[in-house]
């Protein structure tokens, strides 16, 4: 199925929740849906006739500025077809559905988005730290992020 | 006389508390630095909850501060087990985007590298797989193996581990007079210690009664579960990226994809999974031998290095087989030299994720053997 | 007959040797040291190709023990981040002394490719543990951790273990200032 297809099919069961598809040569196609109902667009996309996506490869986080991305990429390994969905938040209230009860792998990449970028994954049942420290504070991969002097009493600076 | 007794024991009265221990950042078994809180009730596992981040080295911060060209040793670093074929998606991926073409004979080399690296790969894994079953000869032998392909490696590019040789529109230097000779004897001899290490290992009976039956993975769990690569052939389901969506030029080889078939014991065990990989090593040798034959002698492999890499503004998501599974790079460009935004995603990190699954109500000792037959790298797990 | 007929001829048909008792030690601390399992990252697939077959370095007398307690002295081979390297200092603290270390790879030694934007990365195993060696690589071909194990058991070979204090006294340390006792 190509992109344009998927989007009608959305764009038909969900209406305003997708906002627009975006081609390009080079890039990949993607699709930017509002925040609020993420899981519902997850699961018709998991099991709907034709469309099929069991898998979720990845989910990523993005700084751009005054709003924090996360991008969702899906694939389908029956008819072999791929997806990229896209959202935004505003950074001072990150919050986004999980969907972790839909593809269990998306437990660990929503761990990490919380733990590189703060995105709060409401209904997570274990959003804690994976890469960092238990005890570490801020959020290194945001581009205002500035690394500590010392941690534990030992310098971090070169 | 005495009389017998006659003892009702309530066995219901009897309780047993169920104990947390440690398998620590430092631990012989543990391939790296992880460590697992395991819950046990007695000898039985009933909880893993695996933590990560003790190799946790920064990756992507590093890649938003560096050019195209200076984040490949970055990417050698990941699973630095089999650097090159780390290398492949990302160089792919940025030719893509840039549209650069690479000539032919960049093409059959890329491929060659990339399965020998296929091999030393899984000659670590199944070296380190016995060890954890307590058998220390394979691991002397395949190491021994492991160095004449390593030998190729560095007269190719200066490195026995980490390369930086697969650069965007080529290679970092051509190849040795005599590398087509060097690599068909490498073949003969994997192909020959591979009998051996069947017989000796892997049709061995107590290896088949310690790691058959052990570790199940369903298909439709692995498959919600993202596991790629041999984790998921294991589990019967044919997925690889070199026949769902071929890159490069893997579309002229002829070769087979190993599935792991229910043999000794239930489909999706830990021996299943070993299998898949000591049949991949012969598929790899397949291949090699047909780009060996079709690879053309003559052509310059820097032709079409550009001096400064420019990528115009999109985002891509490019992905290759790797030895342990299916490796992705997601590209975000905005146009300048540096990549806006560079994640990788690593097999090692989304198949740790199932353990706590597939090894409830298995003894200890078999949590091992199935974190042996998982492959991570720690470097991929936590970037 | 016996020991007092042989004192003139020491060493015919095996007589008798005489030597320092700190020689003795020495040589015996030197030449079977046991280090302690422990691979952080990359380096330490160089390390297991140092014990295997083609470099081979246990004929140094070097075994492999998994318990730090045993061990006489670790090889940090990888990068050092902050969550480990707690761990590390317990690890460290835990050792019997004698007890060494040789850092193996740049990162080791002083942060390696990460020193620039690394926020965990910790610049250096020096800053939390004493360090006898460095070797430098990355990662260290195995020639080159084979020469930093001679190195080590030559220092081990030459260290003072009887009459430290006025040794060094004599050098004009007290013990007040001296920080790490090696």
């Amino acid at each position: 199925m190509k992109a344009n297809e998927i989007y009608d099919k959305l764009k038909e069961e969900f209406g305003d929740e997708i906002i627009d598809l975006v081609e390009d040569e080079i890039s990949d196609p993607f699709i930017n849906v509002k925040p609020d109902k993420i899981d519902d667009i997850c699961l018709f996309l998991r099991d709907g006739e034709g469309i099929d996506f069991d898998y979720l490869t990845m989910i990523s986080g993005m700084d751009l500025g005054d709003a924090i991305g996360v991008v969702y990429h899906l694939y389908s390994l029956e008819y072999k077809h791929s997806i990229v969905l896209k959202l935004q938040v505003p950074k001072g209230n990150p919050d986004v559905p999980t969907v972790e009860k839909i593809w269990r792998t998306a437990d660990w990449h929503e761990r990490e988005a919380w733990d590189m970028f703060g995105v709060n994954f409401v209904g997570h049942h274990n959003l804690i730290r994976i890469l960092c420290p238990y005890d570490w504070e801020g959020f290194p991969l945001r581009r205002d992020y500035k690394e500590p002097e010392e941690y534990h009493g030992m310098k971090v600076p070169y | 006389m005495k009389e017998k007794k006659n003892i009702d024991v309530a066995y219901s009265l009897l309780e047993s508390d169920r104990m947390r221990l440690n398998v620590g950042p430092q631990h012989p078994s543990t391939h790296g630095v992880l460590r697992l809180e395991v819950e046990l009730d007695g000898e039985i596992v009933t909880e893993v909850v695996p933590h990560i981040g003790y190799l946790h080295r920064c990756f992507e911060k590093h890649c938003e501060n560096m050019t195209y060209p200076q984040c490949i040793p970055f990417i050698d670093r990941l699973d630095y087990i089999s650097s090159m074929s780390n290398e492949f998606p990302y160089v792919i991926g940025v030719e893509k985007m840039a549209g650069i073409e690479v000539p032919e004979r960049v093409e059959y080399i890329r491929v060659i590298m990339a399965e020998l690296n296929r091999i030393a790969n899984h000659q670590i894994a199944v070296a380190t797989f016995g060890l954890d079953a307590g058998a220390f000869t394979p691991l002397l032998y395949l190491f021994r193996d492991r160095e004449f392909i390593l030998s190729i490696f560095e007269k190719a590019s200066g490195g026995r581990l980490l390369y930086n040789y697969f650069w965007v529109g080529g290679l970092a230097s051509d190849v040795h007079p005599t590398f087509k000779e060097d690599v068909l004897d490498i073949i003969k001899t994997v192909r020959q210690t591979n009998a051996e290490i069947m017989d000796l290992l892997v049709e061995n009976r107590i290896f088949v009664e310690r790691t058959a039956n052990v570790g199940i993975l369903p298909a439709d769990v692995a498959i919600n579960f993202g596991c790629s690569g041999p984790m998921l052939r294991g589990s019967g389901v044919a997925y690889d990226v070199r026949k769902a969506a071929p890159y490069s030029i893997y579309d002229r080889f002829d070769f087979d994809i190993p599935v792991g078939m229910g043999e000794r014991g239930t489909l999706g065990d830990c021996w299943d999974r070993n299998i898949v990989r000591m049949r991949e090593m012969e598929q790899s040798c397949r291949i090699i031998e047909q780009a060996i034959e079709q690879m053309p002698s003559d052509g310059d492999v820097k032709e079409k290095v550009p001096a400064r890499v420019k990528v115009p503004k999109g985002e891509i998501y490019v992905k290759a087989e790797n030895p342990k599974g299916e490796l992705g790079f997601y590209i975000v460009s905005n146009g300048k030299p540096k990549p806006e935004r560079l994640r990788a995603r690593a097999t090692s990190f989304v198949n740790l994720s199932v353990i706590n699954d597939i090894s409830k109500g298995y003894m200890f000792a078999d949590l091992i053997l199935i974190l042996g037959s998982i492959d991570i790298v720690l470097g991929e797990v936590d970037r | 007959m016996g020991l007092l007929d042989r004192l003139d001829n020491p060493f015919d048909g095996g007589g008798i040797a005489l030597g320092y008792v700190e020689d003795i030690l020495n040589w015996g601390r030197a030449k079977s040291d046991w280090y302690l399992q422990f691979g952080l990252a990359c380096c330490a697939i160089e390390f297991m190709a140092v014990n295997a077959p083609h470099f081979d370095f246990m004929r140094f007398g070097t075994i492999p023990r998994t318990s730090p307690r045993q061990a006489d002295y670790i090889i940090i081979s990888g990068t050092v981040t902050l969550k480990m390297a707690d761990r590390i200092k317990t690890l460290y603290e835990q050792m019997a002394e004698p007890r060494y270390v040789i850092a193996m790879g740049s990162c080791a030694n002083s942060g390696g490719p990460y020193w620039k934007h690394g926020y965990h990365v910790l610049k250096g195993v020096d800053r939390i543990i004493p360090v006898d060696v460095f070797v430098p690589g990355c990662p260290p071909r195995p020639e080159a951790l084979l020469e930093g194990i001679i190195m080590l058991q030559k220092k081990i070979s030459m260290q003072d273990i009887f009459n430290k204090r006025k040794k060094l006294q004599a050098k004009g340390i007290t013990l007040d200032e001296k920080i790490a006792v090696k």
